[in-house]
């Protein structure tokens, strides 16, 4: 069964693989966890595909600064519901490393968290499939934020009124 | 105070709609318990022992008589006729029908008020000096920070997550009414090293389960700093803080587990990457803040005594329920909500309508909500001191306790509370009728009694100068009593004098107590002093010396 996507405020069907789905997939792009990527690098370069790379909430950014022109997809897991750091490691991509690649959000996303999760600079959003027809509305939940983000997934423009500069 | 533009009206309105179309979800069956549980919370939602329990926001406690009198009608129309002021200068209604709450954020709307972050683990309402902008040792005006901290944090998309929630308090003046020592930060006006004006910063301070003092993070910031700096305090806490126990998720813990340099260490290096990007405050910023928050046309006054040749209950109210004002002329005066028999912090319909004509007459149209559960009428001429007061009497609103024993902080406790250990209400009402004798309350002086029915500590019992925390012990509810905390800029956290007592016996205790302090006080010296002096040790042994009679 094909993955769908919302990527770049549309549904799409997932042209990447994770390690465990690309046995049978050897062309795909393939994202894989910091640990595999640590453990033996040149036989995921040897691939000659686009790679991604799964960043886990415990995982720092800066980790895997080093490495980061390596990867075209970075994918923030949420363990759970209350997990956060996420939104974080977003920002510090987007902002900090000038991450310009497609930034995921994979694990626990709801379209509930769709909206700061753009903000934070997520473009693309593995979304159960209950929620993933609706999420697109996520977008539109408010048309104007009181602080400065990268909003970097956002499809259109936010008026940005906030409280301290004013642009 | 601060009228919302366009932009704040379109965003409260578009959290109605978010709101309303997740309580449909969650009724229709699309959303889990567990799934919308996470939503509400962030709307100041609790499913508690008897209905929903709705906190609204009031930002750093102040409110237009308009606003007051829609949560009149809120409490009158969806509620028992009643609401519940807080300790974070909140209020909480506590029988709103789930279905019904989406109409209440709207007529919540139609005032500029909400209820966005009043719970969940985000940074929640920013509270403040209840004196802000009157009380004569000022530096400057706290409040046009709070809202540019309000609107900064508020739908924050990094900081909504967080491991657990987020509390900071600012303060203006050198004494602090705000208990920001107690907060995860405390943000302070102070005067740089070439006289201009900056923040203090402290950070780590709460209460809970493990209680402790705030340390400063930074000595002076510059004020143009103090969004890119908060950014990094609670990005280094977003990333590192705990999330695998509830009890040691808050900022405290990380910062007692790093220390307080580390933690410093941390901040600031985080601040430098990103201190020039996009949160300065400008000079201008701050000027259109400011200019929500101008004086009222105060008319010139001489200053007099107004309780001179009155009836001694006038001048019992006037000394203790009114406090000095910076202009001439006129007087700070704080409505009690610490009535004996009423639950402390409560408020109904009818008073809440009464309250909001007479600020409406007397006080410039605004109403501020102390961090103490009392409602404060902030600029009142001293020479309509008395007819007010015959009016606040007659609705049963004069009761002359504000700073003194029967002045209890109280949370809801067992009644309303699922996480109730134990009851606070009625615990605050025995001893009221313990201690009815106005003379012996006045010449305790000033002394403060905060409770708790559990851990949690919404009552802020760990900083009472008599402290009370509710326990259950084999389904019973028992109390442990700490003397000698202090919430202001002395703060200090309550010593427990020894092993928990029974509801019944609580309020005896406390007259133990207070007998030893009686007996041992120096002149002038208040029961907080005493203990401080003394030490746990010569009360411990009265409380406990003869057992007490059921």
């Amino acid at each position: 069964m094909p993955r769908r996507l919302l990527r770049n405020a549309e549904i799409v069907v997932d042209e990447w693989r994770y390690v465990a789905e690309a046995a049978a997939d050897t062309a795909a792009p393939l994202i894989v966890t910091l640990t595999q990527w640590q453990l033996e690098p040149d036989t995921w370069l040897a691939r000659g595909t686009p790679l991604g790379l799964v960043l886990s909430p415990a995982h720092r950014v800066e980790q895997i600064a080093a490495n980061l022109e390596v990867f075209t997809l970075i994918a923030a897991e949420f363990s759970g519901p209350a997990e956060g750091r996420g939104y974080t490691q977003a920002r510090q991509l987007r902002e900090q490393w000038k991450f310009t690649g497609e930034l995921r959000a994979t694990g626990y996303v709801r379209r509930d968290q769709v909206f700061f999760m753009a903000r934070c600079g997520f473009n693309s959003f593995e979304l159960p499939d209950s929620d993933i027809d609706d999420a697109h509305e996520a977008f539109t939940t408010f048309t104007a934020a009181y602080q400065p983000s990268n909003d970097l997934g956002l499809p259109h423009r936010l008026r940005n009124t906030i409280a301290a500069p004013r642009a | 105070m601060y009228r919302y533009d366009l932009t704040d009206k379109t965003l409260v309105r578009q959290r109605v709609a978010q709101f309303r179309d997740q309580t449909q979800r969650f009724l229709s069956g699309a959303l889990s318990e567990d799934e919308f549980k996470l939503l509400r919370l962030r709307n100041g939602l609790y499913i508690q022992r008897h209905a929903p329990m709705l906190r609204v926001a009031i930002p750093y406690g102040l409110l237009s008589t308009r606003q007051l009198r829609a949560l009149a009608k809120i409490a009158r129309d969806y509620d028992r006729r009643y609401g519940h002021f807080t300790t974070r200068q909140n209020i909480q209604f506590n029988w709103p029908k789930l279905e019904q709450v989406p109409d209440i954020l709207e007529e919540l709307a139609e005032v500029e008020m909400h209820a966005i972050q009043t719970s969940g683990n985000c940074i929640r309402n920013i509270t403040s000096d209840h004196l802000a902008g009157i009380t004569p040792d000022e530096l400057e005006d706290p409040r046009p920070w709070c809202e540019i901290i309000r609107q900064w944090s508020t739908f924050h998309p990094e900081f909504t997550y967080l491991p657990r929630k987020f509390k900071i308090a600012v303060t203006g003046a050198p004494q602090d009414r705000a208990a920001s020592l107690v907060h995860d930060v405390g943000v302070h006006i102070v005067r740089g090293p070439n006289g201009e004006l900056g923040f203090e910063i402290l950070a780590g301070g709460g209460l809970g389960r493990t209680p402790i003092i705030g340390e400063v993070v930074r000595e002076f910031l510059p004020r143009e700093h103090l969004l890119s700096y908060l950014t990094a305090v609670l990005r280094v806490y977003n990333l590192e803080g705990r999330r695998d126990n509830l009890t040691k998720a808050r900022i405290k813990i990380l910062v007692r587990s790093l220390g307080i340099k580390e933690f410093k260490r941390r901040v600031e290096a985080e601040w430098q990457l990103i201190r020039e990007e996009g949160l300065r405050v400008d000079e201008a910023q701050i000027a259109r803040m400011q200019s929500h928050f101008q004086p009222p046309p105060y008319r010139a006054l001489p200053n007099i005594a107004p309780d001179s040749g009155r009836e001694a209950a006038f001048r019992a109210w006037y000394r203790y329920n009114t406090t000095a004002h910076k202009v001439a002329g006129y007087r700070a005066i704080f409505i009690s909500l610490k009535k004996p028999g009423v639950p402390p912090g409560d408020a109904t319909d009818t008073q809440m309508d009464l309250i909001a004509d007479l600020a409406d007459r007397y006080s410039f149209g605004e109403v501020r909500v102390t961090h103490t559960q009392n409602l404060l009428l902030a600029d009142v001429e001293q020479g309509r001191a008395y007819e007010l007061w015959q009016q606040l009497d007659r609705a049963g609103l004069a009761t002359p306790n504000i700073g003194t024993l029967t002045d209890i902080i109280c949370c809801p406790g067992l009644d309303f509370c699922s996480l109730a250990n134990a009851g606070s209400i009625d615990v605050a009402k025995l001893i009221n009728e313990r201690f009815d004798d106005y003379d012996y309350i006045y010449d305790l002086g000033e002394i403060d009694i905060k409770m708790s029915g559990c851990m949690n500590a919404c009552g802020h019992h760990h900083v009472g100068n008599i402290g009370i925390l509710g326990v259950d012990k084999g389904g019973e509810e028992w109390y442990q009593i700490t003397i000698g905390g202090a919430a202001g800029a002395d703060a200090s956290l309550g010593t427990v004098i020894g092993p928990s007592v029974p509801k019944a016996q609580v309020a005896e205790t406390i007259e133990r107590l207070l007998e030893v302090y009686v007996e041992q006080r120096g002149s002038e010296e208040r029961f907080l002093d005493t203990v401080r002096r003394l030490g746990v040790k010569p009360f411990k042994e009265r409380a406990y010396a003869a057992p007490i009679a059921a």
